[in-house]
């Protein structure tokens, strides 16, 4: 099988945002990076089908220099290659699956595999974008996956409000993975030695225009520390007071 | 302007009727304030099976005109065909704006349709205001941990609103005019469609969705004190939620965690219990309205945020919570 999985790097989640001097974009200055979590799950479940089916995993990251590093670290879990789409403006999430979309077009991919969203802008947009430019079915969120190579039909879960929807679908394909498809495998010491000698192909595709623009950025006003009421059960009746007589939620 | 709001609904096979979901009245409320404010007009687009016969209650949420494309094949979801389907009514009723929930739905369907139609793609909104014929759009960026304010620079322009933010307004409009509208469908497009749903947890109310949220923590000691996490929840008729220590013990399923890789939630109430409140945790919850947090350790940073609370010992502090909410509420 011809998989690929696109790769994203974001700030960890432990990151106290700041905001940057152009006002619109966080401080990267004192910013951990990491490969995106939900990047993980789509990684291992391409890895997965390669181990029962054979093919090549190519993981593919649009974004700096700096992205190179989540293509070594996917590839020291497993796959073959990457493609680096080297930009220093990844634009908005439009512009982002457009040039995805340029690298993987004439690709012969069986399945495009992404985390279900990045943890920096959220947009849970990209993956289902590509599909789109693509013209390749999709589907997003997915915690269960079955695919049946010979008779190239995926069957999948998707998690929905209050329960899932069971999805059907014809490759090729494009799946964003969400927590609890499967258990991401660590890179073993011999992975990471290995990831050094795979090849990282750079492609400078034509910029994309974003279509969206960020006017500003700011820190949400946040809430303040309230009141203290007790310190054990002796508390609770003027618990259920406030919330009935104050926050009148009850 | 014109505005489309996409009105999500959901086909019960038992009645054989749709039924709206609560985000398509905050969908169609938004874009009415909208067409308000700018100047404009908002339509209604209902897609499903049934929903002909349910769509002039949009007329309550300010909607006078409410389009409806019925097929059998659309009685559950096709990220290909309601794309489709979307798309072909921007077109045919010359729409510069569709407003869509970032419901499960909404997520999945806005990217394909915004790509469809080369629109700019405003996800997840907190907040939308007209001005001088231009819409700014306010949303969450990590997690909550920050906001920005967007806006779209293409002709067509796609938002998606946060369930629970945008009030629905007061049902109290004349039924809206109901009109068919004909899209081409072939077998073709539905190479990505739903074949079953099913329901889990039925009788307690979705993260999403909910509220009130009842959430532990690590604090708890194990799985089998959820008990009376799950107690306290059915009192208030809450969702369960977790942190993402419980979910990676695997007390929890992964589908409770509240947090930045888990559910983001703003529910009216939050309580917590036994979580201490790391900064993934608090990105998760902390636009909730009210904010309640028991946790015996008085300096754990979900006090912060919390705007009551008890710095006690949970398994003496929510029994009680529990029975005192009971004769409150007259449920003993």
């Amino acid at each position: 099988m011809k998989l690929f999985v696109c790769v994203n790097q974001v700030p960890d989640t432990e990151t106290k945002v700041k905001v940057g001097q152009d006002g619109k974009t966080i401080d990267r200055s004192e910013i951990n990076l990491i490969l995106n979590p939900y990047d993980e799950f789509a990684v291992e479940a391409a890895l997965q089908l390669k181990d029962k089916n054979g093919g090549e995993v190519t993981y593919v990251s649009a974004g700096g220099d700096s992205n190179k590093e989540v293509i070594r670290k996917t590839l020291a879990m497993g796959g073959d290659k990457g493609i680096h789409i080297k930009t220093d403006n990844t634009g908005d999430s439009y512009s982002v699956a457009s040039m995805i979309a340029a690298a993987l077009k004439d690709a012969g991919a069986d399945m495009i595999f992404f985390g279900k969203q990045s943890i920096d802008y959220d947009d849970s947009a990209v993956g289902t974008m590509v599909a789109e430019i693509l013209e390749l079915p999709s589907a997003s969120v997915v915690v269960k996956l079955d695919v049946d190579e010979g008779a190239k039909k995926v069957v999948c879960e998707r998690e929905i409000e209050g329960g899932k929807e069971t999805v059907e679908l014809s490759m090729p394909c494009v799946i964003t993975a969400q927590k609890g498809l499967n258990e991401p495998r660590y890179p073993s010491l011999k992975g990471i030695m290995a990831a050094k000698s795979k090849p990282i192909q750079e492609v400078t595709p034509p910029a994309a225009e974003p279509l969206t623009e960020v006017v500003g950025m700011r820190k949400p006003s946040g809430k303040q520390a309230g009141k203290i009421l007790g310190s054990d059960k002796s508390a609770v009746p003027e618990l259920v007071r406030l919330l009935h007589e104050e926050a009148k939620i009850i | 302007m014109k505005i489309i709001a996409f009105a999500e609904s959901v086909h019960d096979s038992q009645t054989g009727s749709g039924k709206f979901k609560k985000v398509a009245f905050e969908a169609a409320h938004a874009a009415s304030k909208l067409a308000g404010e700018l100047g404009g007009e908002a339509v209604a687009l209902a897609i499903g099976k049934g929903v002909g016969a349910i769509a002039q209650e949009l007329g309550g949420y300010g909607i006078r005109n409410a389009y409806t494309v019925e097929d059998d094949r659309l009685s559950l979801y096709s990220t290909t065909a309601f794309a489709k389907v979307i798309a072909a009514a921007v077109e045919k009723l010359s729409a510069d704006v569709v407003i869509m929930p970032a419901s499960a739905m909404g997520k999945d369907l806005a990217p394909r349709v915004a790509a469809k139609l080369k629109a700019g793609l405003a996800a997840d909104c907190t907040a939308l205001k007209g001005e001088g014929g231009a819409i700014l759009a306010t949303r969450p960026v990590y997690a909550g941990k920050g906001l920005i304010d967007l806006k779209i620079n293409s002709p067509k322009k796609i938002f998606t609103l946060r369930p629970n933010v945008f009030s629905p307004g007061a049902a109290n409009g004349s039924p809206a005019a109901v009109e068919k509208l004909g899209v081409d469908l072939q077998d073709s497009d539905f190479s990505s469609h739903v074949t079953a749903v099913t329901v889990a947890k039925a009788g307690r109310p979705d993260l999403t969705e909910a509220n009130i949220i009842v959430s532990g923590g690590r604090g708890l000691g194990g799985p089998e004190n959820f008990g009376m996490i799950e107690k306290l929840a059915d009192v208030l008729g809450a969702a369960v939620g977790a942190s993402r220590a419980v979910v990676d013990a695997g007390w929890r399923p992964h589908d409770d965690q509240v947090g930045q890789t888990g559910k983001t939630v703003s529910p009216s109430l939050y309580v917590a219990v036994a979580i201490s409140g790391a900064i993934q945790h608090l990105a998760g919850m902390s636009s909730s309205k009210y904010i309640v947090a028991i946790n015996k350790d008085k300096d754990a940073p979900i006090f912060q945020v919390a705007d009551y609370g008890i710095t006690g010992d949970a398994f003496e502090v929510v029994p009680e919570f529990t029975n005192e909410l009971k004769k409150a509420l007259g449920k003993e």
